[in-house]
């Protein structure tokens, strides 16, 4: 039989199976109903309390615990649930026994505030700082269980072992990139043949005090907390930051001849990959956009594709003033006057910005776009930006042939990275 | 060129710098001729853990804006300058055509954090009559805006691209050693694919934190008083580690990539392989054997040198020493040294950092002291051609990698 080969005579990627969860539910099914009738998930914040916080709201995943639990077992739940949803489509393997490797970004991991009042606490001041006294205390404590979840690797790994993926697992973290960095790890591993499989999760539940004090430091957090669902407003003449969010997407990447000889369903493919490290900032992108302006070119490069073959944009959009600024900007240097003639909407606007899972999320609503024909809407946009061009999709789904997507993902750091995502090839 | 050509990667740039000094010269001298060591370790900061501590740097040489320097946490500068030194030994400190085509693969921890905000934050909560609503405050009026930045896994890469401009495509992996060994492993396999043919894969890890420590103590993996070598605390009771801050970066690059420049290179990198266990009993050095049989046929007669990563942590180390000890009655090894009996374990650090410590005794042509009284490090008649780094992560992850002299 002959082999599949792309434009550069590499092997294709096809998704097989993909799964969701975020703020509004749990499952493709559940999101895509709601995503696409312009459905908010943002809502108060009631995990902890926000006193002295400007921003009061959040996307978070509040339905699958009861309790409050530390953020690696809600990220490690929210990867588990994707990655079952997507490995039960895709057929592949048996329980416990994925046949491929397994790429996963995950948030980083810290000792949180509840831990570390834990630790503190009933300890004896004469054994030093803070930290001696907590350092005492943990190691009588000798909790295997808190040792192993503040351990950078341990998600990844406890993910491994419940799917059975081969190899070691990578952990990946590209900030507010690393969603759609995952994909593109998996994607050059069955490209170059090491694999025929790859399991691939972007998860986040790390919504904490501390990490909203910190990107709320930045000025990055939308303030409008009196109506939470009306926050997220990217490309807006009003957008006034992100809003945090928490949920998993995982995909089920197959090499594609692979996957049609087993008999499997082609969700569509991943075409091009393309990654631009900026050295402007560490939070700013470089002003005349090129970075992010090559890193779209280079994702079209790579999945040879023109300027002409792309049906919809899935924006990073996250609502700050500078980001939908500069995707704006870098999109129309690429596109040009075709531009105005291609939907770009902004997933966030309803699901909130889910950071490390984000890329790994809008990829699976890239594949549904295309599998529909129907593309999810760009909401709260009342007070359109006239200095951004694109048309948002405003407010209501639009029913339209979708074969190939732009799926964009920036990050702090430096972190540009463009996924072209596609239907099965004819 | 023949098809071996293509597949070959050239390591012609390293960064390395620890408690044993800056740079390759620096750890030549200590580890392999026998120098007196800069540092000794840390036995009063961190007590009861002992540290190995980094050699004083002059950061102003590869981080020349204070601007950049005030915006990094310590891993970060010593990543950043590792990073530098690497470039500078490869040739291609500013050269900003290769540089922009450089593709990036970084190990990194986080979460470095500002300890007296902590410990001001934890006295305060035992007498605030609301505590939610005290830590709340105290963190928004406290935590300085910088740190998350200083924080964030993913801003030591970010900040190479700032300062040395390397800007093709930048990954952050993580999970302690096991993400330096994928690092390196990552990079390889894309160079041997075509996926890219100029990598910079490194790591820096700053054991000079007690957040840190915190975390480890957790897992009782320290040691505890005088580190004394892996071999011997692996045969105390539990066992344990010493850790130790490190930087190391290396520069990847395909054989036809070095050549076009005029590049030589300081060793040739062969398979590297990565693999995991859940470590019960046996399984680690299953895992291990089956790497070493991967690159048996690679093998050269002269039986390789074992530069092991082995933590001193009692039940892995003593299991990776079984495995050394049965490839060297087999005569397949000969020669086995512990870097960290020297140096510390630098966590995302370590296997860069093995690698590099290779690459420089194949460059070098010549080995490393034994440093060790147990029996296991003995004296090795002739240099090897070949050298065998070994990384068994103190919780996970088990790694190996062929370094060789280019015929």
């Amino acid at each position: 039989m002959a082999k599949t080969r792309d434009h550069l005579g590499r092997p294709v990627v096809a998704v097989t199976g993909m799964g969701v969860v975020t703020s509004l539910g749990q499952g493709l099914d559940e999101n895509w109903a709601a995503l696409t009738s312009g459905r908010s998930g943002i809502h108060r914040i009631t995990r902890f309390p926000t006193d002295h916080m400007r921003t009061t709201i959040a996307g978070t995943v509040d339905f699958l615990f009861e309790d409050e639990v530390r953020s690696p077992v809600l990220t490690e739940r929210l990867a588990h649930l994707a990655a079952e949803e997507a490995v039960a489509q895709s057929g592949i393997g048996k329980p416990g026994d994925f046949p491929g490797m397994l790429f996963m970004a995950v948030p980083p991991v810290e000792i949180e505030w509840p831990a570390r009042r834990d630790f503190y606490a009933g300890t004896d001041p004469a054994l030093g700082d803070a930290y001696d006294r907590m350092i005492a205390k943990v190691f009588s404590l000798n909790d295997a269980d808190t040792f192993e979840f503040a351990l950078y690797g341990c998600v990844a790994d406890r993910t491994a072992d419940h799917f059975g993926t081969k190899g070691a697992p990578i952990s990946l973290s590209t900030a507010c990139a690393s969603g759609a960095s995952a994909i593109q790890l998996g994607v050059e591993a069955i490209r170059r043949g090491d694999t025929d499989a790859a399991l691939v999760v972007g998860t986040d539940g790390s919504v904490r005090i501390e990490g909203l004090v910190r990107f709320s430091l930045l000025s990055a957090l939308s303030t409008s907390n009196d109506e939470p669902t009306a926050a997220s407003r990217p490309f807006s003449k009003d957008r006034d930051g992100f809003v945090m969010a928490e949920g998993a997407g995982a995909l089920v990447l197959e090499d594609y001849d692979a996957a049609k000889a087993r008999g499997a369903t082609i969700l569509g493919v991943i075409r091009g990959i393309a990654e631009k490290a900026d050295d402007f900032h560490r939070t700013r992108s470089k002003p005349d956009g090129s970075p992010v302006i090559a890193a779209i070119q280079q994702a079209l490069d790579d999945g040879g594709v023109s300027i002409d073959g792309v049906d919809y944009i899935n924006a990073h959009g996250t609502g700050t003033p500078e980001n939908d600024k500069m995707e704006a900007m870098s999109l129309e240097a690429v596109f040009g006057e075709r531009l105005a003639g291609i939907p770009a909407s902004s997933n966030k606007s309803m699901i909130g910005h889910t950071l490390t899972a984000a890329g790994a999320i809008e990829a699976v609503f890239s594949l549904q776009t295309i599998r529909q024909g129907l593309i999810p809407p760009t909401i709260n946009y009342v007070n359109p930006d006239p200095a951004i061009p694109l048309d948002v999709v405003p407010n209501k789904a639009r029913h339209q042939p979708v074969s190939v997507v732009l799926s964009n993902s920036f990050g702090f750091g430096g972190q540009n990275a463009c996924l072209l995502i596609a239907a099965e090839p004819a | 060129m023949t098809d071996a050509n293509r597949d070959e990667v050239w390591i012609t740039g390293i960064g390395l710098i620890s408690s044993l000094g800056e740079g390759l010269d620096a750890h030549w001298q200590v580890m392999a001729e026998g120098a007196k060591r800069p540092t000794e370790p840390d036995l009063a900061r961190f007590a009861p853990f002992p540290v190995f501590p980094m050699v004083p740097l002059e950061l102003d040489r590869q981080i020349p804006r204070r601007a950049d320097q005030r915006q990094m946490e310590t891993w970060q500068r010593l990543g950043t300058y590792t990073a530098g030194l690497a470039l500078d030994d490869a040739g291609l400190t500013g050269d900003l055509d290769r540089l922009s085509r450089m593709d990036m693969v970084v190990a990194a921890g986080g979460g470095e954090r500002d300890l007296d905000v902590d410990g001001q934050i934890l006295a305060g909560l035992e007498t605030a009559a609301a505590p939610e609503a005290f830590l709340n405050e105290r963190l928004a009026n406290d935590l300085r805006p910088t740190l998350f930045l200083a924080q964030l896994s993913n801003l030591l890469a970010g900040n190479i691209s700032i300062v040395h401009k390397v800007t093709g495509s930048s990954r952050t992996f993580m999970g302690e050693e096991i993400a330096g060994i994928s690092a390196v492993e990552v990079a390889a396999r894309r160079i041997r694919a075509g996926q890219g043919d100029l990598f910079l894969v490194g790591a820096a890890y700053n054991a000079e934190r007690k957040d840190m420590l915190l975390s480890l103590a957790m897992g009782r993996t320290l040691w505890k008083g005088e580190p004394r070598t892996v071999w011997e605390r692996a045969a105390s009771g539990d066992g344990g580690m010493v850790t130790g801050s490190l930087g190391a970066f290396l520069v990847l690059e395909s054989r036809a990539h070095a050549e076009a420049r005029g590049k030589s290179a300081h060793a040739r990198l062969g398979p590297v392989l990565s693999g995991r266990s859940r470590r019960r009993p046996g399984e680690a050095a299953e895992v291990a054997r089956k790497q070493f049989e991967e690159i048996r046929p690679r093998l050269r007669g002269d039986a390789v040198a074992v530069l092991s990563g082995a933590t001193g942590i009692a039940a892995a180390t003593q299991e990776e020493r079984a495995l050394l000890e049965q490839l060297a009655a087999e005569g397949l090894v000969d020669g086995i040294r512990a870097s960290q009996t020297l140096i510390g374990n630098g966590l995302e650090t370590a296997f860069p950092a093995q690698v590099a410590l290779a690459a420089l005794a194949i460059a070098r042509k010549g080995f490393y002291l034994p440093s060790d009284g147990t029996g296991i490090e003995r004296p090795r008649a002739a240099a090897p051609s070949q050298v065998l780094a070994t990384s068994w992560g103190f919780w996970r992850g088990e790694g190996m990698a062929l370094v060789e002299a280019i015929d």
